[in-house]
This record gives structure tokens, sequence and C-alpha cells, in this order.
């Protein structure tokens, strides 16, 4: 009894230096990211290497803004996400709703084009795209991001399953019966009783445009057009390299999205989760 | 059948009945998605394979070239190069990275363990942060530098400095590891989902049949465990296909060490302005794609078969 018990502690303890071990590990580039950005540039050729804060804090800012729009590419990257995510939402949702509840011919084929062009990969589009933004004066234009970004077959896909089992058809029935406009039923019944899959899609959607890189890369051109990520990558890829410049530019990039992260955790990780899982 | 049908239809009162409106707003709600769809999903699609046997710079007239572009490309070294970068650092990124996810996803699960929320948000945290600002990162960390902080630990073990922005294995081992610091929290969370979904009393009646920890693990856990474990492989192999932010900032730019697939179309595309090869290169790629997910599919099939 004895020895299983003493096993039984082994045990816990392994478990627990593992954890620990993978948990350090996970946040050591962030905490690191955060000392660099707080120390001059020569510190990185430095024996031993800066593991402490060190006194440049502000003045690394300085810097930044001297190199970047800082405030103004953060503020695009918020325009671009939350319209996004915005126009995601609502024509995710009645897209859904139509899918889930309403009776017209050929639903189940549209809805299976659907799935099927969740399978392209983005890349193979990418040319014409770009020539097709340039052909609309889109280039170095918010709306290049905003309005392809609405063409969310995942979003769909997404409302439908959520809608087809949280909203009763008798109540849409009945409200219709009442006399309401069938956007009336989307807009007085359905939307109320989904908030749960508006945050999750929402928090995806948001993530996913806030983080994207490859697309606004090829049609932001223009300084005053970049979002954070081009902003950034701007700053990183300067012929002159002061990296403490550079990291503290790349820490207060993240640093909102990750205080936002922390204080919804739960909510964040089922969501971006989620979405796989229940496929 | 037909004539019955028609007086039906004959007998009804109003003019637009409530299944055509109900039809009509259907179509209506539907049509944003197919819309944007037509503009900005069929068409450049079918575009990049006609693309493909054009040659063409972005400004003055196309010219059918037949095939020419997939034997440019066909012919290019750094071509194959590029895949073979690209099928190295996805093993790399995704191989390791899996095992350990599964391996903390366990320990994650097991009754004992204190503190899971906050270790789940210690292990979630890399994923909320862009690939712009980890590459960045990395960068720093695997500086080519004796002084960088990787070097410095390795060599707190006496391994001597890497050159790891330069050098063959170098860049791949770092920008795989950018893909394993990135995922490898987020995977570990999908694992302990399907774990937490088998049914206790399996280990209850294992254990009494005398079955070990491990036994139970390999009999118990990784079959049930299966579907997610292949849906996970399934998005990490797509995934690892398009890899292109991490080779370009780490290796500032377009380095043959590290050179992928998508990096490769995106210089032809818009530092060459050879929009005809590189559109080859975007139809290779699909190619790629739908092989590498039609052997995923049926090596997920017989593991289905070899189970039962």
């Amino acid at each position: 009894m004895a020895t299983l018990r003493k096993k039984g502690l082994v045990n816990k303890v392994t478990i627990h230096i593992l954890l620990i071990i993978g948990a350090l590990l996970s946040v050591f580039p962030l905490y690191w990211m955060f000392v660099m950005a707080t120390q001059p540039n020569h510190v990185i050729n430095k024996l031993p290497p800066a593991v402490v804060p060190g006194d440049k804090l502000v003045e690394n800012f300085q810097n930044v803004l001297e190199n970047i729009d800082f405030f103004g590419a953060m503020w695009n990257s918020f325009v671009v996400a939350s319209l996004t995510t915005l126009g995601v939402l609502f024509f995710s949702s009645l897209a859904g709703f139509a899918f889930a509840k309403l009776q017209f011919k050929g639903r189940e084929k549209l809805f299976t084009v659907i799935l099927i062009t969740m399978m392209i990969p983005p890349q193979l589009g990418l040319i014409p795209q770009y020539f097709i933004i340039t052909k609309l004066g889109w280039l170095n234009d918010l709306k290049a991001i905003i309005v392809p970004g609405l063409m969310n077959a995942f979003g769909i896909f997404w409302m439908r399953q959520y809608i087809k089992d949280a909203i009763p058809d008798e109540l849409i029935e009945a409200a219709k019966i009442d006399g309401c406009s069938i956007f009336r039923v989307y807009w007085n019944i359905v939307v109320p009783s989904i908030l749960p899959a508006f945050a999750t899609l929402g928090i995806l959607t948001f993530m996913f445009v806030w983080n994207d890189f490859l697309w606004p890369l090829t049609v932001l051109r223009d300084e005053s057009s970049y979002t954070i990520q081009i902003a950034i990558r701007a700053l990183q890829d300067a012929y002159v390299k002061d990296y403490g410049m550079i990291l503290s530019g790349t820490f207060w990039a993240t640093l909102p999205l990750i205080v936002v992260f922390l204080i919804f955790n739960k909510l964040f990780i089922s969501s971006l989760t989620q979405g796989s899982v229940k496929q | 059948m037909v004539s019955h049908n028609h007086t039906h239809t004959a007998v009804r009162p109003k003019g637009l009945s409530d299944k055509k409106k109900t039809a009509l707003a259907g179509y209506l709600f539907i049509s944003p998605f197919f819309l944007l769809f037509a503009v900005f999903g069929v068409f450049p699609m079918l575009f990049s394979f006609y693309l493909a046997f054009q040659k063409w710079n972005g400004f003055g007239e196309m010219t059918f070239v037949g095939f020419k572009n997939f034997s440019l490309i066909f012919t290019d070294p750094l071509f194959w190069k590029s895949i073979y970068n690209t099928i190295i650092i996805g093993l790399l990124g995704t191989g390791p990275q899996l095992i350990a996810a599964l391996i903390l996803a366990v320990a994650l699960n097991s009754a004992i363990v204190k503190f899971k929320s906050v270790f789940r948000v210690a292990y979630f945290v890399p994923n909320v942060t862009s690939i712009v600002a980890v590459a960045i990162v990395f960068t720093v960390l695997f500086s080519e530098q004796e002084a960088g902080l990787v070097n410095a630990t390795l060599n707190l073990f006496g391994i001597s400095p890497v050159s790891w922005q330069t050098s063959e294995w170098g860049a791949k081992i770092a920008i795989a590891t950018m893909i394993f610091w990135r995922w490898v929290g987020y995977n570990s969370i999908i694992f302990l989902a399907g774990l937490q979904s088998i049914p206790k009393d399996l280990y209850e009646a294992a254990e009494i049949d005398g079955a070990k920890k491990w036994q139970q693990f390999l009999f118990i856990t990784v079959p049930m465990l299966k579907p997610i474990i292949v849906f996970v492989v399934f998005t990490a192999t797509i995934g690892s296909l398009q890899i292109f932010a991490e080779p370009l900032i780490f290796g500032s730019g377009f380095r043959e060490e590290s050179m992928t697939i998508v990096l490769y179309l995106w210089r032809e595309a818009f530092t060459n302005n050879a929009f005809g090869t590189a559109s080859a290169t975007a139809v290779s790629l699909f190619l790629l794609i739908i092989v590498f997910t039609t052997i995923n599919f049926f090596a997920s099939n017989r593991l289905d078969k070899s189970g039962k």
C-alpha cells in the first residue's frame, strides 16, 4: 500500500514537471520578446544573452513610431477585422438560416457546393484575384481585404449546423402564421437565439483577419494602407536592423490580442478549437 | 399524376404563394455568398488554369505557350527544391509536434493535475500570436551569432553554433520549430477534448483485466482518438503545403534552403512578374494538395480496416 502511494506521488510529480516545462517553453518566446523590446540593439550580440528586461522600453517604441505609422496600421487592422467580422456574421447567419430552415429547390446541392469550396486552397486563385482587385481600383484600399473576406463558406456551414439544432421549426412556422416576414423571423427569432454561435464565429473570423499575412502583403503596397502585420514585417525588412526596435514593434502589436485572449480565454479556446472538433 | 398536380395549383387563391415567398427569401439570403464566390472564387480559379498556359508579365499581351510554363518550372531545380523543402519542413514541424501534443493532452487529462486551466491558457497563447510576430521573434532566437539565445543554450551542452538562417538543415529546423511552437498547444487541446469524450468505464474494465497504463494508451486511447487524429493530420498536411510567411520573414527573403512552394509561386508572380509560370506553380500546388489529401484518405481508410 505504501509503495503504491509512493508510486502515485512520483507519477504526480513527473506529470507536473512535464506540464510545467511545456508551459514555460510555450510562454518563454513571448516573455523574451518583451525582454528584447526593452533592450538596446547591441545586447543581441552580448554573451550571456539577456533574459531580464532592460530600460529601453520607451525609447525603442519611440523608434518604432519614427519608422512606421504604428497606430495607423493598428487602426487599419482593427477596421478590416471588425468590418469583415460583422459582415461575415450577418451574411453567414442569413445564409445558414436559409440552408437550415427555408425550403427551396436545389438547397442540398447548393449546400454541397459550399462545402466543396472550403477545400479549395486559397493560393490557387491568388494571382487572378490580385488582378481583379487592380481592375476594381482597390489596390492599397482596405476594401481589397474586407470584400473578398466576406466570402466565408465555413461561416455558413457553422451557422447552418447551429441554427438547425437551436431553433425549432414550429417557432418559425408560428411566427410566419402571425404574419412575420421571413426577414423578420430571421431578425427577431433567429438572431437572438444564436448569440453563442456569433461569439464563436466572430472570434474565429476576427483572429484570422487580424493575423492574415499573404493576401494583405499582396494587395496593400502603400504604407498608409498597411495592416499591423505588414507594418511590422516592413520594420523587420528595413536595411538597418535595430532588433530592440523591431521586437518592440512586434511586442506592442501582439500585446492587445494577448490581453483580450487572457481575459476571455475560455471563450477563445473553445471557439478556436470547436470549429475543428465538431466537424 | 400530372393533371392532378395541375388542377391542384389552379385552385390556389393568391398571386405569390407562401411556398414561393419562402423559396425566394432562401435564394436571396444565400445569394451574397454565391455572388462573391463567382467574382473572387470561381473566376480566379478558372483564370489560374488559363494563365498557366499563357506567357504574361502582367501588363502587355498574353501569348499562348501551351505547356511551356510547366516545362519551365519542372526543369527549374529550385521548383523541385521548394517542394522538397515544403515536405521536409512540414514533416519536421508536424510529426514530432503531434506526438508532443498527444503526450501533453494525456498528461493534462489525468485526474491528479492541478491548475488545468492555467496550463491550457499557457499552451494556447502561442496560437493567438500572429505568424509574422512568431517569425520575427524566432529570427532573433535562432540568430546565427554565437550570442543568439538558441546557440548560446546549445553551447552550454558543448554544441558549436549553428548557422540557422543560411544552412540547409538549420533553416528547416528553425522554421519547423516555429510551426511546432505555434500549434502544439492548439492540437493538444483538440486532443484533450477527444480524450474527455472517451468513456471512463473502458479504462476501468481494462484495469480490472490487468492492462498496464501504456497498454491502455495504445489499445484504448489511440483507437478512440482516431477520428480526431485523422482530422488533425489532414489539416496539418494541407497547412504545411501552404507555408509562406515563416520562411519569407525568417530567411529575410527568398533563400534557397527555406524556399517553399507558395514562396516560389509568390516570387515568380510578384518579384519576377512571370505570371504564367506562377500560375503553373499554383496549379501544381493544387494537384499536389489533391495527391496528399488522397494519400491521407487512403491511409486513414486502411488504418480503419486494420483496426477492426
